[in-house]
């Protein structure tokens, strides 16, 4: 009982591991990925959460091997009348910085690829956030935005073609919203008056949220969308599906476009 | 409370007449004024807390009545919780823990009480600007107050308040009414703030006893004066960035709304803006106040830990070195809130840079806090159980922002409960900790006597699992991709299976919340009943415990002469294992040089 109080800390170090371990077997993990470069990311997350957790053990392990055997009640020693050494400080001064330096520069590719190196292909289809709504507009067969033949959809569906890289135009049309597809490790946030672009690439078929993540009013929480990735043909079928749809049947088209 | 036993020059010179109002309300004392900003920010912790379990009763039973405190947060729809409200709570919980609990506590209560006692002043430069710092509070306590029973509600659009959801009218209930009011509270708060920090520096720099060099000051006011300085720079970008919002709502400018903006089929509003800018200068702020919120209670943590670990501070100069680090770099890191904001994406990289290289410093302090430890002769009191829970929750909460600052990895988890646990596990298990400690350490001196020490370890150990419990495995819920703010996260195919881990969570918190009732009854219990302490109860080094407690007016009842820096606990100069920094110096010893770090 005495020593109860160190025994917390030491805590810290077991269920902060055991949380780890035991959260793939509740099935609470990275979700699936489904994207090409999703496995970047999670790689590069799984690197940082090995680093992070290597210093986390040896740090959260002396601070209870310290608060053990330097307890005053059992501790005969004298205190070690110490106010510091700069050699130790040196140690974690340049350990850490390296390790940090390397971190950045190891990631800088993957952000490139994923934000900054815009791939030179049409665009795929356009996507507005509204409240509470996403809004998907594809160009139709001649391949160009706003024209007659453009497909208009605000169902919330929105099917892509699989193993192709995709290009859309990211928009919203009223508040902030932020794009976000779990499984494609992807998220922009969409900009009223700004045009952004997003572009991935899906591996496998299905169905999969789309997700609102920036707050955009009471109906956040179910501005909720599907992406559909289909195979090539089945996706050419779907659209002139969906442009038949759109002939027959009166959509009515926001003012504001 | 004001029992002084002491008489002194000081006092003598300019006692109060005593009416109580003058004493205590009207007071130009700063103990008095901390212990008002002390008070007041506990009042609202209670409020943010109960805020809180509105948030996690909704996450664990969605759309549920909820039992008791339904009645107060949601009266209208019978406790349950509406999905507008929601987004209300998450709102008002952020602003009232962050402006006017966190911010306050360390700057307004322990600033105030700690400055002038630990740099041998008899009060603050200007005691009438004091007084004002905390008076300006009230205006914001009645705004933010008021907007909860205005028409739509109290702000709805997140404590960040983003525009155009809290520009234009139309977007959301809370940007009726509610969003102005908030806006005035957050700019009243600054000036409050304001106010305190130019009357911190100028005391600090101005009022500091004779021999008390900056390098003999301790990390309290090292915290305290860095706090003060990011203050004074960083504020007046939050305030002017807040009348920008202001006209724009009111007098129908475009600083942040786009051209052609409009909401839920709302008139045009002027356009011509950029939503972004808002995020720049909210963040250019916003960023360094993070630091605002952690740097006092680290310095507080640094004075505990030496305190009862019975040794010096290990690394007392790389300790100040890295808190201006902290400091300076604060001010280049604010993008990083910004990285999947639509930024130019090369920014991003800049920013991503200069905030791997915070984590520095950051790394810096906590070996010295483990240096610290070792080799000490600990005594467990229950300050030192916060101080030492603060160093271990810290290692938790500052590796976990290793992977925002990582660009790619940020793209996942930004806005997911992954931050949601960075962030409270800075600031709840970190700078919370690091409040009860320092309540804990210095309730003898605010009062002149002890809290007990038995009951300060049980409401310990239940907060030290508890929060644990609450907030660690938030981190698994954000790999997930679980976003925050969510009213109903549980109709996605990919969050379906994340109940489970809400309801433990809810109900840790719940017991937890609960649990706080034992720290308040020792408190009000120990400020009327508990045993004596004297003037230096921990045998601590520190100026503040050479004064009486609580100390009369003007603190001192004698002339403090500084011989030596705060930390010489086990010094071979003399016998007790600590050496008070009035203390002079045996003769014929030699005085030891300054220590090279």
């Amino acid at each position: 009982m005495r020593r109860f109080w160190r025994f917390l800390f030491l805590l810290v170090p077991i269920g902060g591991v055991a949380t780890f371990v035991a959260a793939p077997y509740f099935n609470i993990w990275l979700p699936r990925d489904v994207s090409e470069h999703g496995r970047t990311i999670d790689s590069l997350f799984m690197f940082i959460l090995y680093l992070t957790g290597a210093v986390f053990i040896v740090t959260e392990m002396a601070l209870f091997w310290f608060s053990w055997k330097y307890d005053a009640r059992t501790n005969d020693e004298p205190v070690k009348f110490s106010h510091g050494s700069h050699a130790l400080e040196l140690v974690w001064t340049i350990l850490p910085a390296v390790t940090l330096l390397f971190i950045a520069i190891y990631q800088m590719e993957a952000w490139a690829a994923a934000k900054m190196d815009v791939p030179k292909i049409p665009i795929t289809a356009e996507v507005t956030g509204r409240q509470f709504n996403w809004d998907f507009r594809y160009p139709g067969p001649d391949n160009e935005l706003y024209t007659e033949d453009d497909i208009i959809r605000t169902d919330g569906k929105f099917y892509l073609p699989v193993n192709e890289e995709i290009l859309l135009n990211i928009t919203s049309a009223d508040v902030l919203h932020s794009f976000f597809l779990p499984n494609l490790r992807m998220k922009q946030d969409v900009v009223p008056g700004m045009l952004q672009q997003m572009w991935f690439k899906a591996k496998k078929t299905g169905g999969f949220d789309i997700v609102c993540a920036e707050l955009c009013g009471w109906g956040h929480y179910k501005m909720k969308g599907r992406v559909y990735f289909l195979p090539r043909p089945e996706y050419e079928a779907k659209l002139v599906e969906m442009a038949n749809e759109q002939k027959t049947m009166r959509v009515q088209v926001p003012e504001t476009e | 409370m004001s029992s002084v036993t002491v008489p002194s020059v000081a006092e003598k010179e300019h006692a109060h007449t005593g009416s109580f109002l003058k004493t205590y309300v009207f007071s130009l004392d700063h103990k008095i004024i901390g212990l008002q900003f002390l008070f007041s920010t506990l009042l609202w912790f209670i409020v943010g807390g109960l805020l809180a379990l509105g948030i996690r009763w909704q996450l664990a039973y969605p759309w549920r009545p909820m039992p008791i405190l339904g009645n107060l947060l949601a009266a209208n729809e019978g406790g349950q919780i509406a999905p507008e409200n929601y987004t209300m709570l998450v709102t008002m919980h952020a602003t009232v823990m962050i402006f006017f609990v966190i911010i306050p506590v360390l700057a307004g209560a322990f600033g105030n009480f700690l400055i002038p006692l630990m740099i041998g002043a008899d009060d603050m430069a200007v005691p009438i600007l004091n007084m004002l710092s905390y008076w300006f509070m009230w205006p914001a306590f009645f705004f933010i107050g008021a907007s909860f029973f205005v028409e739509g509600g109290a702000a709805q659009g997140g404590w960040t308040s983003y525009p155009p959801l809290s520009v234009i009218e139309a977007a959301a209930p809370g940007s009726l009414t509610g969003q102005t009011l908030w806006l005035m509270g957050v700019t009243f708060v600054g000036i409050s703030s304001m106010m305190g920090s130019i009357n911190y520096m100028t005391t600090i720099i101005q009022m500091r006893a004779p021999g008390m060099t900056m390098f003999r000051l301790p990390m309290t006011i090292w915290g305290m004066f860095i706090t003060a300085i990011l203050q004074a720079f960083a504020l007046p970008v939050l305030t002017s960035a807040g009348f920008m919002q202001l006209s724009d709502r009111m007098l129908g400018t475009g600083f942040f709304l786009a051209e052609g903006a409009s909401a839920n089929n709302s008139a045009l509003a002027t356009g011509g803006g950029q939503p972004l800018l808002w995020q720049h200068l909210f963040w250019f702020y916003s960023h360094p106040a993070v630091y605002i919120m952690i740097l006092p209670a680290m310095g507080m943590v640094s004075d505990i830990i030496s305190t009862f670990a019975r040794k010096p501070l290990f690394g007392y100069k790389p300790m100040v070195y890295s808190i201006s680090g902290i400091a300076g770099l604060g001010f280049i890191v604010w993008g990083h809130h910004m990285f999947v904001s639509g930024m130019n994406p090369m920014l991003g990289m800049t920013f991503m840079v200069s905030t791997m290289m915070i984590a520095l410093p950051s790394a810096i302090k906590t070996f010295n806090w483990l240096g610290t430890l070792w080799g000490g002769k600990i005594q467990y009191t229950t300050p030192m159980l916060f101080a030492i829970s603060f160093v271990s929750m810290f290692i938790i909460g500052g590796l976990s922002g290793i992977f925002m600052a990582a660009t790619p990895v940020d793209i996942f988890i930004h806005d997911t409960y992954y931050i949601v646990a960075h962030f409270h596990y800075v600031l709840f298990c970190g700078t919370a900790m690091a409040v009860f400690g320092g309540i804990y350490f210095w309730f003898p001196k605010m009062f002149g006597r002890m809290m007990n020490d038995s009951w300060g370890k049980v409401h310990f150990a239940l907060t030290f699992v508890l929060m644990n419990c609450v907030f660690y495995p938030m981190h698994i819920l954000g790999m997930q991709g679980f976003p925050r703010r969510l009213a109903d996260p549980y109709h996605y195919e990919t969050f379906r299976n994340l109940l489970g881990l809400n309801q433990f969570i809810s109900w840790c918190a719940f017991i937890m919340v609960g649990g706080q009732i034992i720290f308040v009854i020792n408190f009000f219990g120990s400020m009327f009943f508990g045993p004596r302490a004297g003037r230096n109860p921990w045998h601590a080094n520190g100026l503040e415990w050479q004064a009486p407690s609580p100390p009369g007016h003007g603190n001192f009842d004698f002339q403090p002469i500084i011989y030596r820096g705060p930390y010489e606990y086990g010094s071979p100069e003399v016998e007790e294992d600590y050496y008070p920094q009035t203390q002079p110096p045996k003769p014929g010893v030699e005085a030891q040089p300054a220590p090279a770090h």
